[in-house]
């Protein structure tokens, strides 16, 4: 039944957001602490487990990888009913941000590519 | 007559017009993304564009706050694109997420990853603070978006930031992903792309999963898995981090 799969991404979303809460609150404050985070790691191990004692069928699973696949389409729509104009007047903060973490980024790939063995990074030749 | 039943059709059917609407840009990006950038810019960051676009656009027209929603025959986007569907979307992309797999990756993946988190944030926070923004949620929901466009959004959900500030934060992340995948080619050499470990590295450090795949695609087909399967724990990881400790440590420090 594809509903079990969409059901136990539900139960997972569910608890994911409890336990943020919960751990809000052990932390003194009123958001929600790593709740989506928490959720993707509950799914991972229901799907470990439920793979090993084989309680999973195909059909079950496309009832999760259909939203896994709708998250794109979604973040769109996200992204349609965001206060753009009102971002906007905040000047070129986001380019700057991301042209700075890309630069950062590059810098610490190449640097550690670097420190990589030449033996294995010979392997591969222009 | 027609307009009237049209405009009734779609307000009574919100969340429905929402995936035709929806599904209408994404056919467009693809488009503009095989024709116009011959497939180096992934037609997802071209469709998160024009979603900001028409957010603008929605946003000038009705001189509301919520983008194209504020426009009752787009209001159903607002449900498409809520925090509700997007959180339970996002979950669900985990269950691609392999475990055994993930130890392949190693101690050079988790380091990349943890660096990959970190940095971009700091980077994001700093310019965040340089632009007048004080406050820890701000700041934080900023520097989120650094780390990826998704990562932001989350984060600012749960500490609760302003609409502008997430708009910003996904600007921030999608114009990212959009340098790391037109650059990579690029910048291939200087990176020292060239085997499966260092695709790994810069899967871990560059982040944006569509970012990645698409430049690593273009630098060197082999490579792609590698760069991906780190860059798949990226958003996990940043969406574990921002709101928690992330958030912490920037309040702490304001």
């Amino acid at each position: 039944m594809i509903i079990y799969g969409t059901a136990l991404l539900a139960v997972c979303h569910l608890l994911g957001i409890i336990i943020g809460d919960l751990l809000g609150r052990a932390l003194g404050m009123t958001t929600n602490v790593g709740g989506v985070g928490i959720a993707m790691l509950l799914l991972i191990f229901a799907r470990i487990y439920l793979h090993k004692s084989g309680h999973l069928c195909s059909t079950s699973e496309s009832g999760v990888h259909y939203w896994g696949a709708i998250y794109i389409p979604v973040v769109v729509a996200m992204a349609m009913q965001q206060n753009v104009v009102a971002a906007l007047k905040g000047g070129p903060v986001a380019l700057i941000a991301a042209v700075g973490s890309v630069i950062v980024c590059g810098l610490f790939v190449s640097f550690i590519n670097r420190m990589e063995p030449e033996t294995t990074a010979q392997e591969e030749p222009e | 007559m027609m307009w009237e039943i049209l405009e009734k059709a779609a307000k009574e059917n919100g969340l429905v017009t929402a995936f035709a609407v929806v599904g209408l840009v994404m056919l467009v990006s693809g488009v503009i993304s095989r024709k116009l950038t011959f497939g180096r810019v992934q037609g997802s960051a071209i469709a998160i564009l024009i979603g900001l676009a028409l957010a603008y656009v929605g946003g000038k027209m009705s001189s509301g706050s919520k983008g194209l929603t504020d426009l009752a025959l787009f209001s159903g986007v607002g449900l498409m694109g809520g925090n509700m569907l997007r959180d339970f979307a996002i979950v669900a992309t985990a269950f691609e997420v392999h475990a055994e797999e993930a130890k392949n990756a190693g101690w050079v993946g988790t380091i990349a990853l943890l660096l990959g988190t970190v940095l971009p944030f700091i980077v994001g926070v700093i310019v965040a603070w340089c632009w007048g923004y004080r406050d820890a949620v701000s700041l934080t929901t900023i520097g989120a978006g650094a780390i990826t466009y998704i990562v932001g959004p989350v984060t600012g959900g749960a500490i609760g930031a302003t609409s502008d500030v997430m708009a910003l934060s996904i600007a921030t992340g999608v114009i990212k992903a959009i340098l790391v995948m037109v650059s990579t080619p690029v910048a291939a050499k200087f990176l020292r792309l060239k085997t499966p470990r260092s695709a790994m590295v810069f899967g871990g450090l560059a982040g944006t999963v569509s970012g990645v795949s698409a430049g690593l695609a273009a630098t060197d087909r082999k490579l792609v898995p590698y760069g991906a399967l780190v860059a798949t724990f990226h958003t996990g990881l940043g969406c574990l981090l921002g709101p928690s400790l992330l958030f912490f440590i920037v309040r702490a420090l304001t």
